[in-house]
């Protein structure tokens, strides 16, 4: 085999979580009643345009998941195949030049030549003190000066053509598959989308998809022979950095998520519904845990497990599965420190719903307290825990950020956007100053949290039926051509739509 | 009388949804200075729409389209919002249906009041002072200068609509608009605010726009009535001709589905159908759908005003012919409700077992203060309770609200723990039984719980909820004890459309969600709900006291004939005595935890013996009562159940008070087999059971 597929620990739960998501969907799909609330998120155009980037995101994230380790050309003794120390993904393998292309230290983005001076020894024997050329960005060009800016503007042009002849074609099998589907001619199936009159907001995704793919063909272009976003303190491509980073923001965001979830969910419902000594147990440990600081938490634990992992060598195959096993308990540690909130959150929804006529209806029926609280309470409180994930995510990114500035976070062989951002402390105080590093963790980590918060919006606003009801009322008002009528109006917080007499109890 | 308000084909629309809803939709109408005016209707049907309209206080999404509202000649929606504001307040003021909610919790009412004060008044602070003391006695707050700075959460549901009405006084205005003042408030409470609006009123002489849907109401207050239906304006009359002839269908139908005692077995009138969406655009008469005397016109041409009288005018095809076919409509009968209702054959009206027998039940809640939850009190929400249901029949527990109703309701059902006591159900003590053993018993009693909008989990389909019960009971199909051995999909199907029949619903709506629902269907998917395990007795919280007056009949008729053809006993909880009288078979009377009178529902409500079911019986608004009806109206409100008082709960209130009635708790005094009350006025039973009352 010329490979060895290796599973990491990170990766395992990573597909744990893939082939739970899988069977959630296949189990939606086969209920046709389920179905339609799902179907309604794929009415809204910023939650759709938001999935389309949230698509390419969760691609690269699941392509850097695909671990193995190339086998080498010699054999050993036993003529069995010897495989790299080495760990490699499937996205470095795609992009093995950005990988490989090292300089010797900062350049800027698509620069031709460093980005400080140094002393070179010329043929001639005599030294000049100059910006050196660029080992691989812009190697190619003859004379810079001249040829550099025609160059990438030219690149630019052809990549944007060519994502704009892939998109072409993808719009082109859309409405082919769209016409076959609702028996239309394909350029009726066009002037639809196009007009907007599809329940599906194609023209948002198909917008989307066209900047999106316009963006990679013209990185494409330009990558091969140039440092896009420039190159760090080393030398290494920045782009191949915050293309690696993306695995570990939705590695720290999810698995943290789905390890503080039992904690939350569990003890957040059973102290709102059993009450008594019950709540107060759990009242104390989320308080005491709450008070003590949690970066001296995780600090203490992060140290601990790296003195175990230094002890014991022997453990770790690689150097990869060492960064793993300590990105992994990071990620546990940030989940147990972080479900306190939560779990107040849905502790005190819990109050109010275990009040609820509902609640004691089922309670009439003899319904088992198991079967309330997950028939009844866990879906009513379903929406404060989409939310509170979603808003986790994004202070997740920033907490391993805050964790690597401490030297607690993850391990420094790993590229992450906190490792980046820490680095660009000192890039930010010399002078000149080294900006792109920090600006693409920035533009990246921006998209992926605002694309993950609209997606979460458009989902929240389709599964809550009583809120179905509600986002009628907030659209916009088509203004009377009357003005001269029309009152100014207060705020007032009738709630006509359910207008019901409220009467005493 | 000169006009005070002018109001001109009125409409108010509101963007909601997909299509603008005509909330009000051509409304005009004219009020007097010093008139009371009733704006009578359902919900939806665009009252408080009006009353917001008029003081331009619509929400975001309502606007105004055409039309004029004048007051004193001048027209309110050409005024800029700076002149509007002194409009507000001081030429007109309005009061809210929740006290609770209309007053801020963090100002004291005198802040309250002053900001009225200053804003239409230049007054001293001092002035104000004298003023707020002055508003607050006028509303009869007893000891007003002290009272003045407390917040509202310190003042009672009574007293709290009074200092709502003192601040709408407060400008002095000319008209008050009441948006359904007294709605949650309690008969004996309403019937002291329905005085005080009456009295200030003739002080004054303040016209009075008062929106309700309550018809006992009405005949109370009104001097002029206009009904509102589907945004406009159906009828207008006199009190007088009004009540003695009501002229639209609308009308007539809404006083035949009144429950009242001479109605009693048999069923309501019901107006079919439901209220229109207001987003379509009507062609012919609104009604014409639910109407019975439809005609072919009704449907293609909108109905004009007709006078029948002077000042009696009605928006009916009816009356547009000659005067002989008026009076042919006129007598002709109205429909009575559900057909199948009335043959339905009575089943257990003869066994007379007793189902459920409850002995000196208590239900206290320990009151834990401090650091480490030392209890420094009980609250005493049932304090030694004892009544018997009869198998196939229905027992009233009649009493205002905080007495402890609900709480003995849950209590029987175990879903509060009682302090002490029995209840036994066939004979089966329930209390201190094992939660499995519970369980075994819980299909033979059930609960109907009051708000339909918070009883049905929003996020489970109807099959969900009503399969509920039969999952967590293992009951399989009602009529069908031979499915008993395989529960499996298919018999549940079916026992869940049985259900949905049973009640009235449509069997496609058991795939959908609650919120696609009315209040009255909801109500119905509640009681399917408790149907669905076959219970035997069924302990309805006010099933009805959140729905209209029409939804009201069309569900107590379907509790009426669910007693006819399945033998059910009902524990009617409630406040509402017209429903009682047309419903129940017993009642028994509780005040501040304990039952003070109790009987057959005859004894009870013709010859009531204890004062507090006096005042309660004398405080229901009635319709066509006579001009004089003594009132007995009760001073304050009902003491806290924290600290009751000593002897008879009732006697600081009791116009009859006793000072024996302050030293010990009377025994019971008995008139018939069935009718006890506990008073010192009549003779005590000296028995020898010593109840530690």
């Amino acid at each position: 085999m010329p490979f060895d597929p290796v599973i990491l620990w990170t990766d395992a739960l990573i597909y744990l979580l893939v082939i739970i998501v899988v069977s959630f969907a296949w189990h939606v799909r086969n209920d046709e009643h389920l179905l339609a609330p799902w179907r309604r998120v794929t009415h809204s155009a910023s939650g759709m345009s938001a999935l389309t980037v949230l698509f390419f995101f969760v691609t690269i994230g699941l392509l850097d998941t695909a671990h193995f380790r190339l086998a080498l050309d010699h054999k050993n003794s036993q003529g069995e195949t010897v495989y790299s120390v080495e760990v490699l993904s499937l996205l470095d393998v795609l992009v093995t030049p950005l990988r490989n292309n090292v300089e010797k230290t900062y350049s800027a983005p698509l620069a031709t030549h460093l980005y400080s001076k140094e002393t070179i020894d010329l043929p001639d024997g005599s030294r000049i003190r100059t910006f050196a050329r660029l080992e691989f960005g812009g190697a190619h060009l003859q004379n810079p000066e001249i040829e550099h800016q025609a160059d990438i503007q030219w690149r630019i042009l052809i990549g944007i053509g060519y994502g704009l002849i892939f998109w072409g074609f993808l719009v082109a099998s859309l409405c082919l598959i769209l016409a076959r589907r609702c028996q239309q001619n394909f350029l009726q199936c066009l002037n639809t989308i196009w007009r907007r009159k599809t329940e599906v907001p194609w023209h948002a995704i198909l917008i989307t998809l066209a900047i999106i793919l316009s963006l990679i063909g013209a990185t494409y272009m330009l990558a091969t022979n140039y440092h896009v976003l420039g190159t760090d303190k080393v030398g290494q491509d920045v782009l191949y950095q915050s293309l690696k980073s993306i695995r570990i923001a939705l590695i720290i965001g999810t698995l943290t998520t789905l390890i503080m979830l039992p904690f939350a969910l569990l003890l957040g419902i059973m102290a709102g519904y059993f009450r008594g000594w019950i709540d107060d147990v759990i009242q104390y440990t989320y308080t005491t845990l709450n008070s003590i600081p949690s970066v001296l938490l995780i600090a203490a634990a992060v140290l601990m497990m790296q003195v175990y992992i230094e002890t014991h060598p022997e453990l770790f195959e690689t150097i990869a599965a060492r960064a793993d096993l300590r990105l992994l308990f990071l990620c546990i540690i940030l989940g147990i420190t972080s479900w306190t909130g939560l779990c107040r959150l849905l502790r005190g929804e819990t109050l109010k719903l275990r009040e609820m006529e509902y609640i004691q209806a089922a309670h009439a029926f003899g319904v088992s307290h198991w079967r309330i609280i997950t028939r009844h309470i866990l879906p009513n409180v379903m929406h404060i825990v989409l939310i509170a994930t979603v808003m986790d995510f994004s202070g997740l990114v920033l907490a391993e950020a805050v964790l690597s500035y401490v030297g607690v976070g993850v391990d420094p062989s790993m590229i992450s956007f906190g490792t980046m951002i820490n680095a660009a402390r000192l890039e930010m105080a010399r002078e000149p100053m080294v900006w792109w590093a920090l600006m693409s963790a920035f533009g990246f980590m921006l998209t992926l949290v605002l694309s993950a918060n609209l997606f979460a919006d458009a989902v929240q606003n389709a599964l809550d039926p009583r809120v179905q009801t509600l986002t009628h009322k907030y659209k916009i008002l088509r203004r009377s051509q009357k003005n001269s009528l029309t009152p100014s109006k207060q705020a007032n917080t009738l709630n006509h739509s359910t207008n019901r007499p409220k009467r005493d109890s | 009388m000169s006009e005070l308000l002018e109001i001109d084909n009125l409409e108010t629309i509101l963007h909601t949804g997909d299509a603008p809803v005509h909330a009000v939709d051509g409304l005009s109408l004219t009020i007097s200075k010093g008139e009371t005016f009733a704006l009578l209707g359902e919900s939806g049907c665009g009252k408080s729409m009006t009353a917001l309209s008029i003081m331009r206080l619509l929400p975001d999404v309502g606007e105004i389209l055409a039309g004029s509202i004048k007051i004193n000649g001048q027209d309110l929606l050409q005024l800029p919002e700076t002149n509007m504001r002194t409009i507000r307040g001081k030429h007109i003021s309005m009061i809210f249906q929740e006290p609770m909610l209309s007053l801020n919790p963090v100002l004291t009412i005198a802040e309250q009041i002053n900001e009225v004060l200053t804003r239409h008044f230049n007054l001293t602070s001092e002035a104000c002072q004298k003023r707020i003391v002055e508003l607050l006695d006028q509303v009869g707050i007893p000891d007003a200068s002290r009272r003045m700075h407390d917040y509202s959460f310190q003042f009672s549901g009574g007293m709290k609509q009074r200092a709502m009405i003192a601040m709408a006084l407060a400008g002095e205005p000319q008209l008050l608009i009441a948006d359904e003042p007294t709605t949650a408030l309690d008969v004996t409470i309403q019937a002291q605010v329905l005085e005080l609006m009456r009295q200030i009123q003739q002080r004054n002489h303040m016209a009075i726009l008062l929106i309700t849907h309550d018809l006992g109401v009405v005949s109370e207050m009104a001097q002029r009535i206009a009904v509102m239906y589907a945004g406009e304006i159906v009828e207008l009359a006199t009190r007088e001709n009004f009540f003695a002839n009501p002229a639209h269908p609308y009308s007539k139908q809404l006083f035949a589905s009144l429950p009242e005692k001479q109605k009693r077995d048999q069923p309501l009138a019901v107006i079919s159908g439901n209220v229109p969406s207001l987003t379509q655009t009507f062609v012919g008469c609104r009604f014409a759908d639910r109407c019975d005397h439809a005609m072919e016109r009704c449907h293609q041409l909108p109905p004009q005003w007709e006078t029948m009288v002077t000042g009696h005018q009605v928006r009916c095809h009816l009356y547009s012919n000659s005067e002989t076919q008026r009076a042919s409509h006129q007598s002709t009968q109205l429909r009575l409700g559900l057909e199948e209702n009335t043959q339905a054959e009575v089943i257990s009206s003869s066994t007379n077992t007793t189902l459920l027998k409850v002995d000196n039940l208590k239900v206290h809640f320990p009151i834990r203060r401090g650091l480490f939850k030392r209890v420094v009190g009980q609250v005493k929400a049932v304090d030694g309770l004892s009544l018997t249901i009869h198998s196939g029949k229905t027992l009233a527990l009649v009493g205002e609200s905080g007495c402890g109703k609900t709480t003995v309701g849950k209590s029987i059902l175990q879903l509060i723990s009682p302090t002490e006591g029995s209840v036994r159900f066939k004979n089966q003590e329930l209390i201190g039984l094992e939660r499995e053993a519970l369980r075994q018993m819980r299909s033979e009693f059930q609960f109907v719980f009051q708000d339909p909008y918070s009883s049905l989990n929003p996020r489970m389909r109807i099959i969900e909820i009503l399969s509920e019960g039969m999952d967590a009971l293992n009951v399989t199909a009602t009529h069908e004890p031979d499915h008993k051995k395989n529960p499996t999909a298919f018999p549940r199907e079916k026992a869940i459309d049985a259900l949905l029949q049973q009640v009235g619903l449509p069997l496609e709506t058991k795939w959908r969600y609650p919120h696609e629902f009315s209040g009255g269907q909801r109500q119905r998917i509640a009681i399917a709900r408790a149907l669905a395990v076959n219970p035997k007795l069924l302990i309805c919280d006010e099933p009805t006291s959140a729905l209209d007056i029409s939804v009201q009949a069309q569900i107590l008729n379907l509790l009426n004939s669910l007693q006819n053809n399945l033998g059910l006993a009902f524990l009617f909880i409630t406040h509402n005595i017209a429903v009682v009288e047309y419903l129940a078979d017993d009642i028994a009377v509780m005040y501040l935890g304990r039952i003070v009178e109790r009987g057959q529902i005859d004894e009870v409500t013709s010859n009531p013996k204890h004062p507090y079911t006096q005042a309660l019986l004398s405080a229901v608004p009635h319709i066509n009562q006579k001009e004089e009806k003594n009132v007995i109206r009760l001073k304050g409100d009902m003491p806290s159940p924290a600290k009751p008082p000593s002897g008879c709960h009732f006697h600081p209130r009791c116009p009859h008070v006793m000072s024996a009635c302050k030293e010990s708790y009377p025994q019971p005094s008995t008139f018939s087999s069935t009718h006890t009350t506990h008073c010192f006025l009549y003779t005590q039973e000296h028995h020898s059971s010593d109840h530690e009352h």
